[in-house]
């Protein structure tokens, strides 16, 4: 028995615990392949703060040595040396600069590589609980996120290292007391990082929750922009937006004023660390072991070093959002694959086309069973019809056939064979089909159709267009077949739609053929001569055909009747006629006249 | 540099808030100046004169000054945070609502993934810029023009030094920013792209899987992924190679000060003390163009995504309320089209020809015709879907054009062919129409669209939550709760466009029953694929090609149009050999 396995919505904060080492990890698998490029940028960024070091330094020796003394060549040969060191700083930082944008870009292409890539590997389950929006947000927004650190966090944080290092040093060589004592405020400073880079990551999380959310509100709306200004509701959806807008404004002014608070307490602990200076300074000089001299360097270098503690703390913060980002990123990739090959599964080449449900049970959401306990076998190139009222489970026939969704119950099998032991790309490619609900790409007509078999040249193209009696009308188009449709195919009637379905469906040649409401919006006329075109392609394949028109299902060799998610008759068009029963009054109500 | 400016209008609103965010920094600025000559006066005045008490009172007061200065610096954070993100907040709402009223044929050509890049991500461009960079700019300018102003006071010869580097470097940022804005706005417009592919590819996540497309959808997506990093890299690369170079320009003054100014020492032409001076200087006017540098980057990709967010702003929309618009009274129904012709371009060919009907308060009109033969292009004539582009439309009279869109629309009943319903619970999405309705009322409203007991059976009843799209319920379930939605509005005129066409007969019986019980009184359109259902109409509407080729009663138009009649005879055959088969049958039962 199969256990019942239902993908939650993906992790909400709360649900999750969170693991930022787990996040760090993660990150780094992708810094991995450019690992040489990043000590070569480590590198240069290394030189470059010394040069930045230099480059004063140099300054003040042609001042104090050799300007001072009047001494021309010396200076001469300082300032070539300055210029080589200017130039040297300059050809880091473009090339360091180079690198670290590189890397950037390409670990962000990887990262949306690896995201669409998952996406394209989850089950519709997993789509049915989560919004397109959210899903768009965590591959554009949270990924961008993730970059403003890696362009320049990087760089940033190797450099203010290195210059700490630097100012430490010298300061321990000038006066190792007095370095001891402006160095007492650092475990403040340390706790206070701790304390706001936890603030900074969780109001983070909140401020990327309410973008994705923005993001859902946006494009349902947009794509359903018609029914809104159908009604007039114009208004009443700027109002939702306007709330959803307001958490997002509201969750990232909190993300902000973290840091807003964080810098200024920084500054406060490193200005006490200058006053400590003054205070022992005094202390110290009355007691004649420091001079004012060094006081005063020392006081240069107290805000030297505070300088980049300062900004290491507040780039700890910007990191605190790029792990936000990372975080919805990486729960959508470590989201399991429910509908996935089996590692030992089994190739099909082409299939017979002879299909078997036994005792097959399935629900969408637990506690409400779709489908209960449905057997029924469908020989090669039969051709069966699904009947039913709506809702009574037609359409779910469908989506377990071609594993949309796994059954919970039961098996399904092809050929012989358990569908879930069969590579799941084999599988699906045994099928064409033609939906209730016509999906169209914004692309040309040509290769809307194209879509059942890539390879197809135009003039298999058009041919497929002709059978399916869509040829007449494109050839209408202002651009014939290059026409551009727009987004799901919007300029065209739902019933046009429906006839390049079928093209596509008839070009991609499959061995079984699916028909779901595949010409409930085309009218009476049109709809004979596609029945008389697939009546044709029928012949030869298995079919599955779910009609609510029943004169279409007349010739079917079996027919299943379904309701609330059971076979409550069967057989072929004439014996249930003649039983008079369910489908009987089904069949006899479609042409005007009372059921009874 | 335009749609900067504009986008810099957007802080009018917050201009208060604005200009203390600004005191705010010059107070915290001056806090920082004054901690060093502060500690300054703590070495003179108290620790070499062994002033104990002066280096307590003055090392106490540089740690009050910071607590002040902290104070200045966290609102000044604070009030950046809450006006950069009330514009992106502005910008977004303002978008927003132009999106809602852009009128059919705009979104008919446009992706909602790419209004959607514009809506998320350039307003977060132009955020980032008002958030940060914008004030540092300001601050990195005042200081260029304070360190102009003291240094031509104090010394003439310097500020010549700075009469040739500011000009460098304000033509090499220039450059640069030209240079690189329209690659951001490409980058920007390549993201739009993306997102686009992906939008499609999610919405359309059935027919990818059922034709096993993944591989080539993948493949489509790395073009454009690649595309968007090429794009980016040579923007970034761009600066990677600018930005040294402004720095290095002003590394180079440095050394031409010290080189030029040493030899005037040497020379005897100049003190140490001046050139000491004269450095210090150059330095601080050197700063902030070092700062536009850093910033150079942030303010071309604000100026690129400005330039988008405004693009849409600025769209004309193209079903627009004439500035005299009335309200439309409450109607009785009287639809009259005049001539009408249609085209969606110019260049392209009509849709609709020389329409010419009149549907009288009540009347139930019938349009009917090969796939795409206009009839639902008329009727998305009805609500200013689209406009007529000649002739007119008339409701009582009244041009559709000449009156207000809300008042029009409030009074159309209308069930698209597709039936979209929004996340939310089933209640609300009847209640759509009209938010203030009863339970009563929506009750009312699912019994009459057949939907009542599918919902009822729900545990959650009306309360069930529909996913996005509503994905798990069926096609025939969302177009009853469709139809519910548009009969809650209890409008005058009802359009169904093909509304039962997921629903099986037993159910599409009910609901006709239940619609002519409805459409009593209303005028009411009906587009169907079968004469069978539309046989009561007061007025048939034939059409073939953009063109009403006959109209009238079903008994006219069975001796006048000889497409009505093949169309209607073809659907009898198929009605007789039902009735032969139901007569076989019988008889069988009989016997």
């Amino acid at each position: 028995m199969m256990m019942r396995h239902h993908t939650k919505m993906l992790a909400r904060e709360s649900d999750r615990a969170r693991n930022p080492r787990r996040t760090l990890r993660k990150t780094l698998t992708y810094l991995k392949p450019h690992k040489v490029a990043l000590a070569v940028a480590a590198l240069l960024v290394t030189l470059n703060a010394l040069f930045r070091i230099l480059g004063p330094y140099l300054v003040g020796v042609a001042v104090d040595r050799y300007i001072e003394r009047l001494d021309m060549s010396g200076l001469g040969q300082t300032m070539m040396l300055l210029l080589a060191v200017y130039f040297g700083d300059w050809l880091s930082r473009a090339v360091q600069m180079f690198i670290t944008a590189t890397i950037g870009q390409k670990v962000l292409y990887k990262m949306r590589e690896d995201i669409f890539h998952k996406l394209q590997q989850l089950s519709l389950r997993f789509f049915d609980r989560n919004e397109t929006g959210d899903l768009m947000s965590r591959l554009t927004n949270d990924t961008d996120a993730i970059n403003r650190t890696l362009n320049n966090g990087l760089a940033q944080f190797i450099g203010n290292i290195i210059f700490l290092l630097g100012v430490l040093v010298s300061m321990l060589l000038l006066n190792w007391r007095l370095a001891l004592v402006s160095m007492a405020v650092l475990p403040l400073m340390f706790l206070s990082m701790l304390f706001f880079t936890r603030r900074a990551r969780e109001a983070a999380r909140k401020s990327r929750r309410e973008l994705g959310r923005v993001s859902t509100e946006l494009e349902s709306s947009i794509s359903g922009v018609r029914v809104v200004q159908a009604f007039g509701r114009e208004e009443r959806s700027i109002d939702r937006f306007r709330r959803v807008n307001a958490a997002n404004r509201d969750a990232n002014v909190e993300t902000q004023t973290v840091t807003a608070a964080f810098a200024p307490t920084l500054d406060i602990f490193g200005t006490i660390g200058v006053a400590l200076v003054l205070g022992a300074g005094g202390v110290l000089y009355s007691r004649n072991l420091v001079t004012v001299g060094v006081i005063f360097a020392f006081l240069n270098y107290v805000r030297r070093f505070f300088q980049p503690v300062r900004a290491i703390g507040l780039l700890s913060t910007q990191v605190q959002i790029s792990i936000a980002a990372a975080e919805r990123i990486f729960d959508l990739l470590d989201e399991p694959i429910e509908i996935a090959d089996a590692p030992d599964a089994l190739p099909l080449e082409q299939a017979q086309g002879h299909i078997r449900f036994e005792e097959v049970h399935f629900a969408y959401e637990e506690e409400k069973p779709v489908l209960r306990g449905i057997s029924f076998e469908v020989e090669p190139g039969q051709t069966l019809a699904i009947v039913g009222p709506t809702g009574a489970g037609k359409t779910t026939i469908v989506n377990l056939l071609m594993r949309f969704y796994d059954v919970d119950e039961g098996r399904i099998l092809l050929d012989g064979h358990d569908i879930r032991r069969l590579r799941l790309d084999d599988l699906r490619r045994q099928f064409g089909m033609v939906l209730q609900d016509t999906f169209l790409f914004s692309t040309t007509v040509m290769e809307n159709i194209r879509y059942g078999r890539l390879e197809a040249s135009d003039e298999e193209v058009i041919e497929a267009a002709k059978i399916a009696g869509a040829d007449a009308f494109i050839r209408r188009l202002p651009q014939g077949y290059e026409t551009k449709l727009g987004e799901r195919g919007a300029s065209l009637s739902q019933g046009q739609r429906q006839l390049i379905a079928i093209a596509r469906a008839i070009l991609a040649d499959p061995r079984i053929l699916i028909l779901d409401e595949a010409t409930s919006n085309v009218d009476t006329r049109t709809e004979r001569l596609i029945q008389r075109a697939l009546e044709h392609l029928m012949a030869e394949r298995t079919s599955v055909v779910i009609a609510h028109r029943l004169s279409t299902i007349r010739n079917a060799d079996q027919v299943i009747v379904l309701r609330q998610g059971q076979i409550i008759e069967r057989g072929t068009h004439h014996s249930l006629l003649a039983a008079r029963g369910f489908y009987y009054r089904l069949y006899m109500s479609q042409f005007g006249e009372d059921e009874t | 540099m335009k749609a900067l400016g504009r986008l810099l209008s957007y802080l009018k609103v917050y201009r208060g808030m604005a200009l203390l965010a600004f005191l705010c920094l010059m107070l915290a600025t001056a806090g920082n100046l004054a901690v060093p000559a502060l500690g300054q006066r703590v070495i003179d005045k108290g620790i070499v004169p062994h002033n104990r008490h002066l280096v307590l009172l003055l090392s106490g007061s540089i740690i009050a000054v910071a607590l002040v200065r902290a104070v200045f610096t966290f609102y000044q954070g604070y009030l950046t945070a809450k006006i950069s993100q009330g514009v992106a907040y502005d910008l977004r709402n303002a978008l927003y609502e132009k999106i809602q009223k852009l009128s059919f044929s705009y979104h008919d050509r446009t992706q909602t993934g790419q209004l959607l890049t514009r809506v998320t991500s350039d307003v977060e461009l132009a955020q980032q810029f008002l958030g940060t960079a914008f004030l540092q700019a300001i601050g990195g300018l005042l200081m260029l023009i304070g360190s102009v102003i003291l240094m031509v006071r104090t010394d003439a010869p310097t500020a010549a030094v700075l009469l040739v580097l500011g000009p460098v470097a304000i033509f090499l940022f220039l450059f640069f920013f030209r240079k690189t804005r329209p690659l951001f706005v490409l980058a920007q417009q390549k993201l739009s792209q993306l997102n686009a592919a992906l939008q499609e590819n999610l919405a359309g996540v059935r027919v990818v899987r059922a034709f096993v497309r993944q591989a080539y959808e993948i493949r489509r997506f790395a073009r454009y992924n690649r595309e968007v990093m090429e794009v980016q890299l040579k923007v970034r690369r761009t600066l990677a190679f600018a930005m040294p170079l402004i720095f290095f320009i002003a590394n180079l003054s440095t050394a031409a000060v010290i080189w030029l100014g040493g030899r005037s020492v040497i020379a005897g032409r100049m003190t140490l003390g001046e050139l000491s001076a004269f450095t210090n200087y150059i330095l601080m006017a050197i700063f902030p163009i070092f700062m536009l540098s850093f910033l150079m980057g942030s303010i071309a990709q604000a100026a690129a995504g400005a330039q988008r967010i405004f693009e849409i702003l600025d769209t004309p929309l193209e079903i627009q309320e004439k500035p005299d618009a009335v309200p439309l009274p409450p109607i009785e129904g009287r639809v009259e089209f005049r001539d009408v012709w249609f085209r969606y371009f110019e260049s392209q060919p009509w849709v609709l020809q020389e329409i010419d009907f009149v549907a009288q308060p009540g009347q139930k009109i019938a349009l009917l015709g090969a796939t795409g033969s206009g009839k639902s292009t008329i009727i998305n004539l009805i609500p200013r879907f689209y406009d007529a582009t000649r002739g007119q439309v008339l409701i009582d009279g009244y041009d559709v054009r000449d009156v207000t869109l809300a008042s029009l629309r409030r009074q159309i009943g209308i069930v698209l062919q597709d039936t979209l319903l929004f996340s939310g619970t089933i209640r609300e999405n009847i209640a759509f129409g009209k938010p203030e309705a009863t339970m009563e009322e929506i009750i009312a409203a699912a019994k009459a669209a057949q939907a009542h007991d599918f919902i009822a059976a729900f545990p959650e009843g009306y309360e069930t939550h529909v996913g996005e799209r509503g994905v798990t319920l069926s096609g025939g379930q969302k177009q009853r709760i469709a139809i519910a939605r548009a009969l809650l509005v209890d409008p005058r005129i009802l359009i169904l466009d093909d509304a039962t066409s997921s629903v099986d007969f037993q159910t599409e019986q009910r609901l006709r029953k239940a619609l002519a019980v409805l459409m009593e009184g209303r005028t009411s359109f009906i587009i169907a694929q079968r004469i069978s259902t539309v046989l009561d109409a007061d007025l048939i509407l034939v059409l073939d090609k953009g063109r009403i080729v006959a109209q009238g009663r079903h008994e006219e138009l069975l001796e006048s149009s000889p497409l009505y009649a093949e169309i209607y005879y073809g659907e009898l055959e198929e009605d007789v050999a039902v009735r032969r088969e139901r007569l076989v049958y019988d008889a069988g039962e009989v016997a």
